[in-house]
């Protein structure tokens, strides 16, 4: 057993995201609301839901980039818009939009998004992800000229190298990724669970994922409530 | 933390490099409405000397606020901004780390060109540094408050052109600094006093604009 003192500090107590009575509203447009959730480590939450039902919402209000019309999250107990930067270094989100930037190299792409998570990785280390993910060959390719899998896989490449940060929120990390992607993403989510990492994920096909606690929520339910 | 804010300057940089012809368009923007004024003015040294600190000051506003519209735009479109406002660091620190950048590529070559474009209006040679030293303490204060409107501005359609409504009004001060600093130097009053309230205001200005800046951008984001 570790002494508390060598443990990184996100470790000491196990951390945990919750969500206490949501209520989402989009312009005049209510949602859901009454929505409590708790993650801790090794938890994988599915969000499903129709087009329309708030899944991305509900994602950008756990990340703290919207504000929720009622009720609060919390990491650890704190509020995460009074927590800020002291919960978004623990947070990787991957947004529907790809953050690439057309004029920067795949390798470049990911060297800046690692780099706003504050994790130091070397170039090899980043060769050596973005390889896995099938892009070997085109680190030094401008994103511009990348397919849509192509575009996604760069993004996701940064998962692997942030296994270190105790939460991932993914927003159809699967969309327009080929079998053999699909394959090796649901092989780094399933060994980041087992390794004590927590995702909230939606996604509109079914894919099996290994997880030591898998809970599902969906959002048509929660509608009128 | 610092590594995070170098690779933030880096990026924009590099970027600014790969897409060197819209920094040169604001460059060439300055050059060009500077030159017409002798142009249209004709050959009247005395004239052409008394008004040139304001010339060269209001092209420069208006150089400085052509650049802005992209300061945050792109980011805010491919969602690079949203990992941005997620990132490990304090929003204000990035802000001030993309504004710092943003003025090295469309700020500091105002600052190197203005002599050249003194010298078409006939203005003595001891008044270069006077006018250098005043947009180099000038122009950062006109970048940072200037992405205070492109932040706000941010995803609205028609999004420049209030920009320029926003911002130009708040530029009054330094255009008056700026180009009254070079007008006391030429006047011999000296120019010690307009440039010290100038770095005032750009000391007030970092202090301030940034935490606005990040507020403006959260708002855009929800």
């Amino acid at each position: 057993m570790l002494s508390a003192s060598t443990q990184p500090l996100h470790l000491r107590t196990l951390p945990m995201l919750e969500a206490h009575n949501i209520e989402i509203t989009r312009g005049d447009r209510r949602l859901f609301g009454g929505l409590n959730l708790a993650l801790d480590p090794g938890t994988l939450l599915l969000v499903a839901g129709s087009n329309g039902s708030g899944k991305t919402s509900l994602l950008r209000t756990l990340c703290g980039l919207l504000m929720p019309s009622a009720g609060e999250v919390c990491w650890n107990g704190e509020n995460v818009r009074r927590l800020r930067e002291e919960y978004w270094q623990h947070l990787v989100y991957v947004g529907h939009a790809n953050a690439l930037k057309n004029e920067l190299s795949v390798a470049e792409n990911l060297e800046v998004l690692c780099a706003l998570s504050n994790v130091h990785t070397s170039p090899e280390q980043r060769r050596k992800s973005l390889v896995q993910f099938g892009l070997s060959g085109r680190e030094l390719l401008t994103a511009k000229s990348l397919s849509q899998g192509q575009r996604r896989r760069t993004i996701l490449a940064r998962l692997s190298l942030c296994v270190e940060l105790p939460l991932w929120i993914l927003d159809e990390p699967f969309a327009a990724l080929d079998s053999a992607a699909i394959d090796h993403m649901q092989s780094v989510v399933g060994t980041y669970l087992a390794g004590g990492g927590m995702v909230v994920m939606t996604t509109h096909q079914e894919i099996p994922i290994v997880a030591p606690t898998l809970r599902e929520l969906n959002l048509d339910g929660l509608a009128h409530r | 933390m610092m590594t995070l804010l170098k690779a933030v300057v880096r990026r924009d940089l590099l970027l600014a490099w790969r897409r060197r012809t819209d920094a040169a368009t604001v460059v060439l923007f300055f050059l060009i409405v500077v030159s017409l004024f002798p142009l249209g003015m004709g050959p009247e040294p005395n004239l052409l000397r008394t008004i040139a600190p304001g010339i060269i000051w209001v092209a420069a506003l208006l150089a400085c606020m052509l650049s802005l519209q992209q300061l945050f735009a792109s980011d805010h479109v491919d969602g690079v901004l949203d990992q941005m406002l997620l990132a490990a660091a304090p929003l204000s620190l990035i802000v001030i780390a993309r504004a710092f950048a943003h003025w090295l590529i469309s700020g500091l070559p105002l600052v190197v060109l203005s002599p050249m474009l003194a010298v078409q209006f006939g203005l003595p040679s001891e008044l270069y540094l006077v006018l250098m030293l005043s947009l180099l303490l000038g122009t950062p204060a006109l970048t940072l408050t200037g992405a205070i409107g492109a932040a706000l501005t941010l995803g609205l359609r028609g999004g420049g052109m209030l920009l320029a409504l926003l911002v130009l009004p708040l530029y009054i001060p330094v255009l008056i600094l700026g180009a009254g600093a070079v007008d006391a130097a030429a006047a011999g009053l000296g120019a010690e006093a307009h440039l010290l309230l100038l770095g005032a205001q750009l000391v007030l200005t970092t202090t301030f604009a940034p935490w606005a800046i990040a507020a403006s951008l959260r708002i855009a984001a929800e």
